[in-house]
This record gives C-alpha cells, structure tokens and sequence, in this order.
C-alpha cells in the first residue's frame, strides 16, 4: 500500500499488534475484500464454468463476511453491532440463495456440455450476432 | 464460547500488561511478544485474535489460490479449504449459526455439487484450460486494482478501525430461529435508528418456495436427454418387427432364430444377455 493518501489512516491500524490486541470489524473487512477481489479475478479469468461458479462462491463468501462482522458485537469499539442479528439473517439468506443459484447454474453447464461437449465459456457464442 | 474463553484470557492477561505493550507498539517494538524483562509474555496472547489471523491466512491463501490454480479439481479442493476456513471466521465472530449453516450447506451441499460437476465435465481436455498470459496480467492489475480501492474505501471510515470492546454476544441461534418465524426476541442494536423492526417470516417463505422451483427447474434442465442420434437397436427397433429385434439382442449373430425363444427370454434382460450363446 504505496497510496500517500492512504498512508495516514493505515498507521494507526497497523500499530495494532495482532497477538495481544482484539481485532475488530476492519480485520473481518479486509478478508471480505480480498474475498471479493479473488472472486471477481476468478470469474473473469477463468474460461471453465465451473471456474466462473467458483468465483461467484468465493464473492458471496466475501459479502457474508462483511454482513457477519457488521452484525457482531464482539468486534466494534463501543460494543453496540451496526446490523444486529439483521446482518447474520441476511448471511442465511445469502448462504440459501447461493446453494440455489449453484443448482441452477451447475444444471446450466450440464446442459451445455451436453450439447457443446466442451465447458469452456468462449466457445458458448450461439447468441452472437 | 471461544470468544469467552478467548476473553477470559484476554481479562486475566493483557489487562495488565496492555500499559506497557501499547507504547512499544506505538514506539515501532513490533511484535512485542517479549516483555521488557525478557521474559515471553504468553499470558498477553490473545488466542482469540491468534485463531483469527490463522482463519483468515488459511481464507486469504486458498481464494488466491483458487484463483492461480488451472487444475478444475485442484480449484474445487482449495475453495473447499477456504470455505471451511471462513466458517471458522465465522464462529470467531460469534455467528455460530451462521458458521454452522456455512459448513453444512456450502461445504456439505454446494461444494460438493461443484465437484459432482467437476467430475462430470472432467474430461481431459477441460481438466485444465489456461487462460492466455495477457489475460493473467490484465486480471492481476485489475484484482490488485479493486483490492487497492476496497481497502481505501475500507480504511476510511473511522468508526470500523480499531479493536473491538470484546462484548461476548448472546448464542444467537434461538433469536435467529425466532426472527425466522417472524418474532424478534433479540434487542435492538443500541443507537439503532430502526425503532419497530420486522420478523423475516415472508422472506423465509419467499426462500422456500424459491428453493423448491429452483430444484424441480435444475432436475428439468439436467435430465437425461433424447439422444439425437439413436442408437443401432432403436434403428433397428423402428424399422423391424418387434420379435426380430428380440432375436438379434440376444444372438446378434444369427438374426432368424425362432420367434418363441425371443419371447421366452424376454422376461429379463440379464436372462438374455447371458444366455446369448446357446
């Protein structure tokens, strides 16, 4: 992290010692963050669907984490939670939702290897114009 | 319950010696895991935060690792291990439910779908697509890119860094599994704006139903098809009498053979296939 503007607010972070001092909610968002980051590189460079089904986990994944933090009391300062147990339905839901849309998908790449026998997503141009 | 045990060492320990370890952080002695005297201040661990760093390496490393791999297999284990270990975030977090839900629906379920997939699609020529080294390089800058952003946007709020307070939260299944059922049971967050706030009993049933179509659909797009091409006794079958088409599956050899042994090992087919020869 070489940003100037960002340099002023990392330090105080860093100073932490994470041995001795509790985390907090910015520990929980930073995992979410490069969750989401290599979810998002693994849904663009991947050419397997599945590949592409794993980084739409791995991005849902980053957004439970951030809905689990919020809701926690254990890690804010003040120890009052910004979702409350809002954040931690909302991850249930989330986590619900994703087995669905995994079904779902997975049926779609069943279907078209059937037909393309190939599950490598350039090839799936039938709709080109 | 970690978290508890994790503060009671928290209390026992770096209470007192929190005076004299946040200045040598602040002066740059960093880590201070030996004390001024020397000796190694284990009762200052807080294993809490220990476990999250191993949990969150263990996260961290297996997404990126998801991410380089080109084996489909290879990918499908490490996004097991990094889900796995977000689970343990999770728990640490004091969302034991959602922890728990975490490992048995995508560990237990989703995950081992993708895998059935994998196996499913694994021939050879799939196992491994590799992307071009250009677009190696295109998703690195972008992914370091919108990392870099995440965490500005991440960094800049004041009111998210710092420790947290350690308040142990309430076991959170019972007011999870009420609030489901549309009564809330837990308290509102202090300084919430929200005064009434709403049961989740449409959403739950929303889901539900969402569940069941989204099932039936997924049984109804993955059936086992009508092959186009049909195969050599279905060609046979259409264009023959049916006694003759009986007497060339089970002797493919001498195609007239009597129509009353067809019949009499129609009955099963292992019947036929084994007495093929006589």
């Amino acid at each position: 992290m070489d940003m100037p503007a960002c340099h002023g607010v990392l330090v105080p972070v860093l100073a932490l010692n994470p041995f001795t001092d509790p985390i907090g909610v910015i520990h929980y968002l930073v995992v979410g963050a490069v969750l989401f980051t290599a979810g998002v590189a693994c849904m663009t460079l991947k050419r397997n669907a599945l590949g592409v089904l794993m980084g739409i986990e791995l991005v849902l994944n980053g957004a439970n984490m951030n809905f689990v933090a919020f809701s926690s009391p254990y890690l804010r300062a003040d120890g009052a939670p910004t979702l409350g147990l809002d954040g931690q339905v909302i991850a249930l839901f989330v986590i619900l939702l994703a087995a669905a849309e995994a079904a779902v998908a997975l049926a779609i790449t069943l279907n078209f290897y059937n037909n393309h026998a190939t599950v490598d997503v350039d090839r799936a141009d039938d709709l080109k114009g | 319950m970690t978290g508890g045990l994790a503060m009671g060492t928290f209390d026992v320990g770096s209470t007192m010696m929190l005076d004299t370890l946040l200045p040598m952080a602040a002066a740059g002695q960093w880590p201070p895991l030996a004390l001024p005297s020397g000796a190694f201040a284990l009762a200052a661990v807080n294993w809490h935060s220990v476990l999250f760093l191993l949990f969150a390496a263990l996260t961290c490393g297996f997404a990126v690792a998801v991410v380089a791999a080109d084996n489909v297999v290879r990918m499908a284990l490490y996004l097991v291990f990094s889900l796995g270990s977000a689970a343990g975030l999770f728990f640490l977090a004091g969302a034991e439910f959602i922890g728990a839900m975490q490992l048995m629906i995508y560990v237990g379920g989703t995950l081992v779908l993708l895998v059935f997939g994998v196996m499913l699609t694994a021939q050879a020529p799939f196992v491994s697509i590799k992307p071009s080294s250009s677009d190696r390089t295109l998703a690195a800058v972008a992914g370091a890119s919108l990392l870099a952003l995440l965490l500005t946007a991440v960094f800049s709020v004041d009111a998210w860094r710092g420790p947290g307070a350690g308040v142990v939260p309430a076991p959170s299944a019972t007011p999870l599994g009420m609030a489901l059922v549309g009564v809330r049971v837990d308290d509102a967050p202090a300084g919430s704006p929200v005064t009434g706030r709403s049961g989740y009993m449409l959403p739950f049933e929303i889901v539900s139903v969402h569940l069941l179509v989204v099932l039936v659909g997924a049984a109804y797009l993955a059936r086992a098809k009508r092959r186009k091409t049909p195969r050599a006794i279905d060609a046979v079958a259409s264009s023959e009498p049916l006694d003759r088409v009986a007497a060339q599956v089970r002797a493919p050899g001498s195609p007239s053979q009597a129509p009353g042994a067809a019949n009499r090992t129609a009955g099963g087919s292992s019947s036929a296939l084994v007495g093929g020869g006589r």
